[in-house]
């Protein structure tokens, strides 16, 4: 998976769970919990679409990894092989 | 029109969802309502047919106006001079306003014509007469792909869940100024140590998929509801009788609304129910919430509240009880802190746990118990 497929995958995702939000106008670098006012239960919804949809296998240790957009985009790029 | 609160005095009908001759079973979802709490799904409390609609779409009618008249099985058939019974408790004026009958090729699939039972299913949602269509299947049956083509028939009326957030800022002010104003309110603060729940759960999910993973939000509620079936002071509502406990408990679980507003739907007999059922109907009232699709029951019956702050939150939260309820329980964020294990200072996780008691049923040396019974039992969470 490219940068931009996982991008393209995590921001549609976003905004499934928050669709009061323009995930695209989110900074990338900002914590999404905070931008989007999102709590553990969205969290684990993300995680569980992002899982069924890529397949990449995310432990709650490394949830932490996920809560920026550019965080989640080179995880998911890196655990898919790139 | 069911009261879905102390708060609630009036609501609108904005769609049926069942038609006039169809077969109605206790549970069945037979309309939405808008309320200030959102749209409301409404359930039926007894099995029975829909004989007609006393309210039309799009008219507000105060609590207890019948919605419809429903004959109950084994009743005569359609004689109006037949005691109605109806959704709602009966009031003396039964409002004169039925809709015209249905168009017959609205008339839900009840019928001898030869179908499958894909294409019965689908006329079905699509509110089609099987007899009305022409099957292409064997010997003149209906087929799924008959249905399809005939598309729907029109919908009686459609509104979305969307909330209006003003209505219901409206609605949480005029229950919390009842409570402060009759409900004298007592506090308790305590922590609780939460290392072997962190533990446990750590563990358990490590194991599991991410659709199968557990939140500590389930371990508190179950926690929560256990405690409260030894604990009978803090679960029920009080009336104009006085106090009356609840044997079932429905644990209201507070969830926020992005833009403000905050609404605690019922988690039925959140006692009887193991961790993976929380976890899932957690998942299911978030879910609602946001897209304002709650039931009648959810938002009728809750017997006391759980409100959570979760990880973004502070330390500790001191809530207002609900009316008619009694107690209200505030969760703050887990956090890691010095506690003192066994004579040495160790971090860990605390989080702090409120109760708000009413002081007309209880006090706080009972709701020292209570907390104190939470804590224990979130000492052993294999046992939740």
């Amino acid at each position: 998976m490219t940068p931009d497929e996982a991008r393209a995958i995590l921001l549609e995702e976003l905004s499934n769970i928050a669709p009061e939000w323009d995930p695209a106008e989110i900074d990338p670098a900002e914590d999404i919990r905070e931008a989007m006012d999102i709590d553990s239960m969205d969290v684990l919804n993300l995680v569980i679409a992002l899982h069924k949809r890529t397949g990449v296998d995310i432990p709650e240790s490394d949830y932490g990894k996920m809560i920026t957009i550019e965080g989640a985009v080179a995880y998911l790029t890196a655990k898919s092989g790139g | 029109m069911p009261s879905l609160g102390s708060d609630m005095e009036a609501g609108t009908l904005v769609e049926w969802l069942k038609r006039p001759g169809e077969n109605l079973r206790r549970g069945d979802i037979v309309a939405v309502v808008e309320t200030q709490k959102g749209a409301i799904e409404i359930e039926i409390f007894q099995d029975g047919i829909l004989e007609e609609y006393l309210v039309d779409i799009g008219q507000t009618v105060p609590v207890g106006t019948p919605l419809a008249r429903v004959r109950g099985p084994g009743e005569a058939a359609a004689a109006v001079e037949e005691a109605p019974r109806a959704v709602a408790e009966p009031v003396a004026t039964p409002l004169p306003m039925p809709v015209a009958p249905a168009p017959s090729a609205l008339k839900a699939a009840v019928t001898g014509a030869l179908a499958s039972p894909a294409a019965r299913q689908s006329a079905a949602q699509r509110g089609l007469d099987l007899a009305a269509l022409k099957g292409s299947g064997p010997g003149g049956a209906v087929v799924l792909a008959d249905v399809e083509a005939a598309g729907v028939a029109p919908p009686l009326a459609r509104k979305s869940g969307g909330l209006d957030l003003d209505e219901m800022r409206k609605a949480i002010a005029a229950a919390m100024i009842r409570s402060k104003r009759e409900i004298p309110h007592y506090y308790l603060s305590h922590d609780i140590d939460l290392a072997a729940a962190t533990s446990w759960l750590e563990r358990t999910n490590a194991a599991r998929e991410p659709a199968e993973r557990l939140l500590m939000g389930a371990l508190f509620l179950k926690a929560v509801a256990l405690a409260l079936t030894k604990h009978k002071a803090f679960n029920g509502f009080y009336g104009d009788g006085g106090f009356m406990p609840s044997e079932a408990v429905h644990v209201g679980a507070a969830v926020s609304i992005r833009g403000g507003g905050l609404v605690a739907p019922a988690i039925h007999d959140t006692d009887q129910l193991d961790l993976d059922a929380i976890m899932a109907k957690m998942r299911d009232l978030v879910a609602r919430v946001r897209a304002g699709t709650l039931r009648s029951s959810e938002l009728a019956d809750t017997t006391v509240t759980v409100s959570s702050l979760g990880e973004r939150g502070v330390e500790g939260m001191y809530s207002i009880i609900y009316p008619p309820q009694v107690a209200i329980l505030g969760i703050g964020k887990v956090r890691e802190r010095p506690w003192v294990v066994e004579g040495q200072v160790a971090p860990r996780p605390l989080v702090t746990m409120t109760l708000a008691g009413d002081h007309r049923v209880s006090d706080g040396h009972r709701g020292a118990l209570l907390l104190n019974e939470i804590d224990r039992l979130l000492q052993e969470p294999e046992a939740l």
